[in-house]
């Protein structure tokens, strides 16, 4: 399908130029302007990715809304940008995350609101133009641009251990993705001097170098999904960083390292992803079992978001080496309701912050009798977390499930197992946060949700309600794409 | 016999400088205490002049004069013109500093316009001795420089191990050259590259003089394991003059190698090619490293030079013009924002108090948010961040590198920027994450805040849009090999 206008242009380049205009309001006696323009530039960015869904053809899966231009010739370099089933959810979703995430900063941040509002701007676009790049080295750019303002977010705005967060943050993306930009300029050399993500797809590739380009990726996508053991940074990362740097890593940040996995790795080392899937599925079961059971041991209410986090991107990755449609349209879609339901969890952990300044759990007890409302919010957000049908949650994990036990029935023994721990580590939280009897003073002084609160929780309920209702506008958005992948997966390309 | 004057237009601007250098010191000196700036313009002038010069004299093709001494091509007038401007904006960015620290001297600008000669004269050169007639006219300004502030014990001390190491580099250049003189009877270059091609020369001879000659070039460029003098001479030299020697004696390094190795003795790739790699590999592992350690910001950016010329070293590997032009697209990228960092450590200080630690950038977000903004362009470009010139000038490199063969090496240069980028991102850190501990404005007048924005601008702006100077260093490379 041709599209004339420059639309994926548009839902990279508009957040950007919002970011922009963010910062040259200046200092802080400009907060208000700032936040406004802010909030309309956000709210202006979700309005033009609109389009994309209902101009979407989903009947078809080779790229569209694709715009080529020549960036520099000296390597070969094209702006080439475009969308699939694959990245075409991912986009709308960052581009929902984002004025909540405005939203969410709102009054809490009264410090460098301009940079801060800018900088979450501008990681926006990047984020998009991460999802929609065809072009490497496009993508490597973004890529490593994205890791700049989320530094800032960190180290600027985040808590006392901010900085040694901030720092490993970056360090550990960066090891991985120095990797893959060798990975990048081997491939370079081999298909004759192009760039071009899809000219990879094609490219036929010996399995020695199929499995160095596989280890390249998969430090670059692993460390930044995060898998287990390399997911020490996510922990620090999210207890240091403020409630909308947190909910932007667990709902955007994370899902770039998936998406990597369906565009790079998968498509590029096919026969290298059959011949490792053995360890992929091992290090995602390790990750859901295992970090679930660290999940129930912590004391802090982010720390333990963190690794049920760590432990449901374990089921993203685990479907997505199950190689069945079944596998991987479940772990997109426990991508997508991931998003949703991890940022909301974040922003019901803020929404406790903003007004205790404190995170542990032991802190809390009670809430429900100061907080009916946001008791109310929080027990779904959790309910969704633990995998309740009826949420978004629900249909991910069920479908991942069922794609694994097509495969062998202890794989999805040990998967099922986050069911029970899920629950355990969510609901326990749950439990010694909100019931009980008001625990201390501090929490005696709580006031309900404000009008503001309210609005983005609701927002983000309908949202996991929705999908877990009716999930069929997200499948079939990427169902064709999906079974074209998984065509050209099983097919050899030594 | 009959006497035929050699063809002068090549070297027009070198004959030009020469002259104004002239022009400069006995302008200076009956100008007298109170109108320094004379000398300053009348250097800002004579840049310009060059410029002009060289532009007019811009040859498509190679042509060579005094007997074959001296070379014109598009490489040497490309290298020239990036001289003029990066020495042009040394002088902007110090001008305050110097006349801060009473160095607002005639003494300054003679010597700075006469190692940029000697920087004309090494680009030029085509012949052993214009070569070192050059650089030893270089060196010696520079020594000079260093210790322009004779009333500072550390300057003098750094002026000293400048000299004495500097020296001993020349004599290891010259044995090496009288090595390869023996072997092949000749002292030009080009006929050297024939002879070399022709076989009629002893072999062994002339790979003992190409060790030395690598060598000097070596310690010229600070690349491990001749890299000692650096740390010392840039954290002793006042800054205005450690910005000097950072920046644009790069260019003529590089066309030192470009000029000795590759037109001279490209014939023995095989056998130069293993010597780099040690010397890249090393360079990058220890400048690195021990940047790490390093709490003076001059000290740590002397190391980061060290590991630059190792990435630097990685483009002339490959033996291509691919490479080559890898190569000064990465000088060129380094220079602008070596001279951007250094221009922002000037601006850190004030009269009686000079910055020299890293802990001065502390805050600085708070203090000023567009020169930090600044900086953290610059911090994340020397890291080989996206999108910054600094990414692509090793994206190129390391192309050059993996098409070559080396995909080892490749990985060996990504890790190291790893441990690269940390020191980088410590400075960003102490911008933006700590407190000043001065509330004190920092002052600076329009000039440097617009050269430094530019600056700031363009190491972004030619990120984003590499192909300009990319296109213009295959240019200057193919246009003359």
């Amino acid at each position: 399908m041709s599209f004339e206008f420059p639309l994926l242009s548009l839902i990279i380049w508009l957040p950007i130029v919002f970011g922009i205009a963010v910062f040259v309001t200046g200092d802080d006696r400009n907060a208000y302007l700032a936040r406004w323009i802010s909030l309309a530039g956000s709210i202006l960015g979700l309005l033009v990715a609109i389009p994309l869904y209902t101009s979407f053809d989903p009947t078809t899966s080779t790229m569209q809304f694709v715009e080529n231009h020549i960036w520099f010739e000296r390597l070969n370099v094209n702006y080439h940008v475009g969308v699939d089933g694959i990245s075409m959810p991912l986009i709308l979703l960052n581009c929902f995350i984002t004025p909540l995430v405005v939203g969410a900063g709102w009054e809490v941040i009264k410090e460098r609101v301009s940079q801060y509002m800018g900088a979450f701007l501008v990681m926006s676009g990047i984020v998009n133009g991460v999802f929609s790049s065809l072009d490497a080295m496009l993508f490597y750019v973004f890529w490593e641009a994205s890791l700049i303002p989320m530094f800032l977010i960190i180290g600027i705005w985040g808590g006392p251990n901010r900085v040694y967060a901030a720092i490993k943050f970056f360090l550990y993306t960066l090891l991985g993705s120095l990797l893959m930009l060798i990975a990048f300029i081997y491939l370079y050399q081999t298909s004759g001097g192009s760039f071009s993500i899809q000219d990879y797809h094609q490219l036929a590739i010996p399995m020695t170098p199929q499995i160095l380009i596989f280890i390249a990726f998969l430090l670059a996508f692993a460390v930044k999904v995060p898998m287990w053991p390399v997911h020490t940074w996510l922990p620090d990362a999210h207890v240091e960083a403020p409630t909308g740097g947190s909910v932007v890593l667990a709902a955007i940040l994370l899902k770039l390292g998936g998406y990597g996995f369906l565009r790079f790795s998968l498509p590029i080392a096919p026969d290298a992803s059959h011949f490792l899937s053995g360890m992929m599925i091992a290090l995602s079961l390790i990750a859901v079992v295992y970090i679930g059971l660290i999940a129930l041991m912590q004391a802090d209410m982010k720390k333990l978001i963190a690794y049920s986090s760590v432990a449901h991107m374990g089921f993203v990755t685990l479907g997505f080496f199950l190689f069945n449609s079944y596998g991987v349209e479940g772990a997109m879609v426990q991508m997508i309701s991931h998003g949703f339901i991890s940022g909301a969890m974040f922003l019901c952990v803020g929404v406790l912050y903003d007004r205790l300044h404190s995170r542990q759990i032991a802190d809390y007890g009670g809430v429900v009798n100061k907080m009916p409302m946001f008791a109310a919010f929080f027990m779904l957000f959790a309910m969704a977390n633990a995998g309740l049908p009826g949420t978004s949650g629900f249909v991910g994990e069920f479908m991942v499930i069922m794609g694994s036990i097509k495969l062998n029935f202890w794989y999805a023994f040990l998967a099922a197992t986050t069911l029970i721990f899920g629950a355990a580590y969510t609901l326990w939280m749950y439990k010694r946060v909100i019931f009980g009897t008001v625990a201390n003073p501090n929490v005696e002084r709580l006031n309900d949700i404000s009008m503001r609160e309210f609005v983005l929780l609701t927002i983000l309920a309908i949202s996991v309600l929705w999908i877990g209702v009716y999930p069929y506008p997200l499948t079939d958005a990427m169902h064709t794409t999906i079974d074209h992948l998984l065509i050209h997966l099983n097919s050899s390309k030594l | 016999m009959n006497f035929i004057p050699p063809d002068f237009a090549p070297a027009s601007s070198e004959i030009f400088m020469l002259i104004m250098v002239c022009v400069v010191m006995l302008a200076d000196l009956s100008a007298g205490e109170n109108r320094r700036y004379v000398a300053y313009l009348l250097t800002q002038i004579t840049l310009v002049g060059c410029t002009v010069l060289t532009f007019l004299s811009f040859s498509t093709e190679t042509v060579h004069t005094f007997s074959g001494m001296f070379v014109d091509d598009s490489m040497a007038d490309i290298l020239k013109l990036m001289v003029y401007v990066t020495v042009s904006a040394v002088l902007i960015y110090s001008y305050v500093y110097i006349s801060d620290r009473g160095m607002l001297k005639g003494e300054f600008f003679s010597l700075v316009l006469f190692a940029t000669l000697g920087m004309m004269v090494m680009i030029s050169a085509s012949h052993f001795l214009t070569l070192y007639i050059g650089l030893e006219l270089l060196s010696l300004s520079l020594y000079a420089l260093v210790a322009l502030r004779r009333d500072s014990i550390i300057a003098t001390e750094a002026a000293m191990k400048f000299f004495v190491l500097g020296a001993l580099a020349s004599g290891f250049l010259l044995y090496g050259m009288s090595m390869v003189y023996g072997a092949t009877g000749t002292l030009h270059i080009s006929q050297l590259a024939q002879i070399i091609q022709s076989e009629a020369s002893s072999k062994e001879v002339l790979v003992v003089g190409l060790v030395f000659i690598v060598a000097g070039i070596s310690f010229k460029l600070s690349a491990a394991p001749f890299h000692m003098w650096a740390p010392d001479v840039y954290q002793g030299a006042p800054t205005a003059v450690t910005l000097f020697i950072g920046s644009a004696p790069k260019f003529a390094a590089f066309g030192f190698v470009m000029r000795l190795l590759i037109e001279g003795m490209g014939e023995m790739v095989g056998d130069w090619q293993g010597m780099l790699v040690i010397l890249a590999v090393m360079s990058m592992a220890v400048g690195n490293i021990a940047a790490i350690a390093q709490s003076n910001i001059k000290r740590m950016l002397a190391y980061s030079t060290i590991s630059h010329m190792g990435f630097l070293l990685l483009g002339f590997i490959s033996a291509d013009s691919n490479g080559y032009s890898s190569a000064l697209f990465y000088v060129i990228a380094y220079v602008l924002m070596t001279l951007g960092t250094f221009a922002m450590i000037m601006l850190l200080c004030r009269t009686g108090f000079e910055a020299e630690n890293i802990e001065d950038f502390k805050g600085l977000n708070k203090r000023n948010p567009w020169y930090a903004f600044i900086t953290l362009l610059l911090m994340f470009s020397l890291a080989g961040i996206p999108p910054m010139i600094g990414f692509y000038a090793k994206l190129a490199v390391l192309q050059a590198v993996v098409n070559a063969g080396f995909i080892w090496l490749a990985v060996m240069a990504v890790l190291f920027s790893l441990i690269g980028a940390f020191y980088y991102l410590r400075i960003i850190k102490l911008m933006y994450f700590d407190d000043p501990e001065t509330d004190e404005p920092i002052a600076s007048n329009s000039e440097v805040k617009i050269l430094l924005s530019a600056n700031g601008f363009a190491v972004l702006a030619l990120g984003i849009f590499p192909q300009a100077l990319m296109g213009l260093s295959l240019y200057a490379i193919q246009n003359s090999m």
